[in-house]
């Protein structure tokens, strides 16, 4: 039997070590590889999700999760069919970047990590990008959802231009656009600029990217 | 190196032969959100009591930071500026991501300011090196440029020589250039607290120019944050950090830098941190 349970439990306690032997073991009894990441691995990245929410645990744990969920994807998606491989990008294409002036991009990347692990197409745009450039980013990739960060105070007025950019493109009604930052309050991003909404950090960036897909 | 910074009354020192020399962080709006709103009103009251509290505290140096979005950074800059001298002669580091903002601190200020902040990029240097020369200030260099925040030593190491040239050809004495190898968070990069701490002994081995870092920035993510900025803290002191950008009021940072001290040398017969110690506990004086 394969032990479906214990690749969930590796994904959630960030045991790379373990999950390449047990999802091989699972693949080499027949079992659905696209189940494995839907009904295991992304669950288990909820998981993890939550007990980080709940600050039962820290960012190293929630990056050893993430990574020993990309490890165990390195085997499975080589092996999903192409109708399946659209499967794994029904959760949605995200582009995502840090705004103009601001170079800051750990909290940034935290989040790309985590959208990856739960099953979102992610393009990570770098750092420093005007809001042209996101508009012509998330265009190019046909994105459902842009995400901006913000560190520095310096940089409401370029979080504005770049929701304010996106919303007055030919996509806006494709698109959902949240920011996230430091510098970035709930308030600001909905109210001021008009963006669709806020994450605070990487979970809750997950949970607004899957409540606007599902809406 | 000797890095020299002063107000009309005061100067301050900073070199490897030094105690420690503390810029005091706490005038800075991000994630403060007291500050952004009296800064926003105008009230320079609050600014007066975290220059004294830090100065009491053991700050050697106060940065100001007054960038708050919506508002006249120059004209609020200026204002801080002249109130925090009406409490205290404490030379000040003035930090604006907006060089026109450096532009009218620089025009204020009576002696030799610190320039927060210089970096790689070409634009950078541009707009602020000049007016750092013009007014014979001293300046911090971020080891970043066009291409991002590098997390290899090499390139950081790279980017401050560049600076330190550029700074050089301007007249700007290598010694005025106080370089930040920017320390990135341990929780998303396990190898980055060695990083930044290569990036300092290096950096002091080949430039010898007097170095500060933003130490919070490695314990983001995890448990015992200010533990792990006091032992960071510490082991930078031992690779060539010379200025903190921190809060003295926290004690555990003081005490760990009034150690650091202790421990190499720098504090004879222990009067310094004895002294401080007796401030933190004054029923045992």
């Amino acid at each position: 039997m394969a032990d479906l349970e214990g690749i969930k439990q590796a994904v959630v306690k960030g045991k790379r070590k373990e999950i390449v032997g047990l999802v091989q073991a699972a693949v080499d009894e027949g079992v659905d590889p696209q189940s494995i990441i839907s009904d295991y691995m992304i669950e288990a990245m909820k998981e993890v999700g939550a007990r980080f929410e709940a600050k039962k645990i820290f960012v190293p744990e929630m990056m050893m999760a993430a990574r020993t969920m990309q490890e165990g994807l390195g085997i499975l998606k080589p092996l999903l069919a192409a109708g399946d491989e659209s499967q794994t990008k029904k959760s949605g294409t995200v582009v995502i970047g840090t705004v103009f002036g601001d170079l800051h991009d750990i909290g940034k990347n935290l989040v790309v990590l985590m959208l990856e692990s739960s099953g979102f197409e992610v393009h990570n745009i770098g750092e420093n990008v005007t809001p042209e450039a996101f508009v012509e980013k998330a265009k190019e990739l046909d994105a459902d959802i842009v995400g901006m960060s913000s560190l520095l105070t310096t940089g409401d007025p370029y979080v504005k231009a770049t929701v304010e950019a996106l919303k007055n493109s030919d996509i806006a009604d494709r698109i959902k656009v949240i920011c996230g930052g430091a510098a970035v309050t709930p308030k600001y991003a909905v109210e001021v600029c008009g963006a669709d909404g806020h994450a605070r950090d990487a979970v809750s960036a997950v949970n607004i990217c899957r409540e606007f897909m599902e809406s | 190196m000797q890095t020299r910074v002063s107000s009309e009354s005061q100067e301050v020192i900073i070199g490897p032969d030094q105690p420690v020399a503390i810029i005091g962080e706490r005038i800075n709006p991000t994630g403060r959100k007291k500050l952004a709103e009296v800064l926003e009103r105008r009230d320079m009251g609050y600014v007066q009591q975290e220059a004294l509290k830090q100065v009491q505290a053991g700050a050697h140096i106060l940065d100001v930071n007054v960038g708050i979005s919506g508002a006249d950074e120059s004209a609020i800059m200026v204002e801080a500026i002249q109130a925090i001298r009406e409490v205290v002669g404490t030379p000040l580091c003035i930090d604006s991501a907006n060089p026109k903002v450096l532009a009218a601190g620089l025009q204020v200020y009576k002696g030799k300011v610190l320039v927060n902040s210089v970096n790689g990029e070409e634009a950078k240097l541009k707009e602020v090196l000049p007016l750092v020369a013009e007014y014979k200030a001293a300046v911090v260099a971020l080891t970043m440029d066009d291409k991002g925040i590098p997390t290899d030593v090499s390139t950081r190491v790279a980017i401050a020589e560049k600076i330190v040239n550029e700074a050089v050809k301007l007249g700007i004495p290598a010694e005025d250039v106080i370089v930040d190898p920017l320390a990135m968070s341990v929780a998303s990069d396990d190898q980055a607290g060695l990083g930044a701490l290569r990036a300092l002994a290096e950096i002091r081995d080949k430039l010898g120019v007097n170095q500060t870092i933003g130490a919070s920035n490695v314990s983001y993510g995890l448990p015992e944050r200010r533990a792990v900025n006091c032992v960071f803290l510490a082991m930078a002191v031992l690779n060539g950090l010379t200025c903190p950008i921190t809060d003295p009021t926290v004690w555990p940072v003081r005490r760990t830098l009034l150690l650091a001290d202790l421990l190499q040398g720098k504090d004879e017969f222990a009067m310094n941190f004895i002294s401080a110690y007796r401030e933190q506990n004054p029923e045992e004086a």
